[in-house]
């Protein structure tokens, strides 16, 4: 497991990898959106945590064809499926391994992309804990997402139209979060919701990843 | 008939293996004993890849039964499941890992991979892909080999180290079954998977689509 983890991060930094795309594609969505309101400040801070929240899942959506189908094409896959580890656990470990390449620099990077949304000074805090908190669900849910289509050619459109829908609950219970800790409201409420779904994703879309997985590789 | 090898045996009792929802093959029974080789041949399509696929695990027997399979099966296709960014060396640590094998210089020595250990799985030729392909069963440390069509594109020495390489493998105790169309100079036993070609139900399947 670990040496499969130590392998896909070992991927994504070498060339061709894609990392640092999705920061890269963050840090322009979130460059453009003052460019599109105008700079009138107080829009801009109000805004700022559901922009920094859409950026942050548009940028994880951008390289969630890559968890499964690489592996599916040059026949890593099947040979993984043959080896002593977990369906289960290959799945988690790739989750894993896309949250630390992708997820991880988003939830650093967004409080310092707030400085240009003119976020609330009591924001910062509350969208780094939101993101994460929220943005390992977003990994979990896009693997499930991956192994439904892994196989399909052209699969990216159709896994964008899958998982987005799933990312709503996250994205609600996040984004409130954010905007709640901006405007110095309590957030006990969403932030206990939006712990819930990343916990109950990560305890069950697991299984639910490897069962498809298996059936696709048939 | 009880001998302790009984149950390092590989078993397929009446097998019935479908492709796409459509049976391929029916009623295949064999015994792979340890240190025994079995040659599947059959014209192309035949249905060889389905029944492998079936004894590695990677789909389910439509009917019939595979004992002595599961964990014990190293299996390799035509996709060698190669990372063209990483080294030779990186590429077969890691199956070698994911195995719980330490050893990876038996295998690069087998198939002469040594003087490529440095490079880019990405910049080999074809054949030094499959040589490589190859070299992930020795690191698997699992008895029963199953190969499909295992020596495309390696040219005639690297046939030999293959060769060479399965007969250390059957001495060892181990098993070996493969689909191929050339002789690999090994005594191995042939079965011919054209007699056991389903036969057409069209009458069966119109039920699926009431």
């Amino acid at each position: 497991m670990i040496a499969l983890l130590v392998r896909d991060l070992r991927l994504a930094v070498r060339a061709g990898g894609g990392f640092g795309l999705g920061l890269a594609f963050f840090l322009i969505v979130t460059v453009l959106v003052p460019f599109g309101v105008g700079p009138d400040t107080g829009l801009l801070a109000r805004i700022a945590p559901g922009v920094l929240w859409i950026g942050a899942l548009l940028a994880c959506l951008l390289s969630l064809d890559r968890i499964l189908a690489l592996d599916w094409e040059d026949g890593s896959l099947d040979l993984l499926a043959t080896a002593p580890l977990p369906m289960e656990g290959i799945v988690t470990v790739k989750a894993l391994a896309h949250w630390i390449t992708t997820g991880l620099p988003l939830v650093v990077a967004a409080p310092v992309l707030g400085v240009l949304l003119n976020l609330p000074l009591g924001g910062y805090s509350w969208v780094f804990v939101s993101l994460a908190l929220g943005t390992p669900a977003l990994s979990v849910i896009g693997t499930f997402g991956a192994a439904l289509t892994v196989g399909l050619k052209r699969g990216g459109l159709l896994l964008s139209l899958l998982v987005l829908p799933l990312y709503v609950p996250t994205l609600i219970f996040g984004a409130e979060v954010a905007r709640r800790g901006a405007e110095g409201l309590d957030v006990q409420v969403p932030l206990l919701m939006l712990a819930g779904i990343s916990f109950g994703a990560l305890a069950l879309l697991p299984f639910a990843s490897a069962a498809v997985l298996r059936i696709n590789l048939r | 008939m009880e001998n302790s090898d009984t149950d390092r045996t590989l078993r397929a009792d009446d097998l019935t293996v479908a492709r796409g929802g459509v049976a391929v093959l029916e009623g295949v029974s064999f015994v792979l004993d340890p240190g025994r080789a079995l040659v599947l041949r059959g014209p192309n399509g035949s249905g060889k890849t389905t029944l492998l696929r079936t004894i590695a695990g990677l789909q389910p027997a439509t009917a019939g039964a595979v004992e002595g399979a599961g964990e014990r099966i190293a299996y390799a296709a035509h996709a060698d499941g190669l990372k063209s960014m990483l080294t030779v060396t990186e590429n077969l640590t890691f199956w070698a890992q994911v195995f719980g094998f330490a050893d990876i210089a038996g295998a690069m020595a087998a198939f002469d991979l040594l003087s490529l250990q440095d490079r880019l799985a990405g910049s080999l030729s074809a054949g030094q892909k499959r040589r490589l392909g190859l070299a992930r069963l020795m690191v698997t440390g699992r008895p029963v080999w199953v190969l499909d069509e295992p020596t495309v594109s390696l040219d005639a020495a690297s046939v030999a180290l293959f060769a060479d390489a399965v007969r250390g493998h059957l001495a060892r105790g181990g098993s070996a079954l493969m689909a191929t169309h050339i002789d690999l100079g090994l005594e191995a036993d042939v079965l011919d998977v054209t007699p056991f070609k389903a036969k057409p139900r069209a009458a069966v399947e119109d039920e699926a689509f009431l």
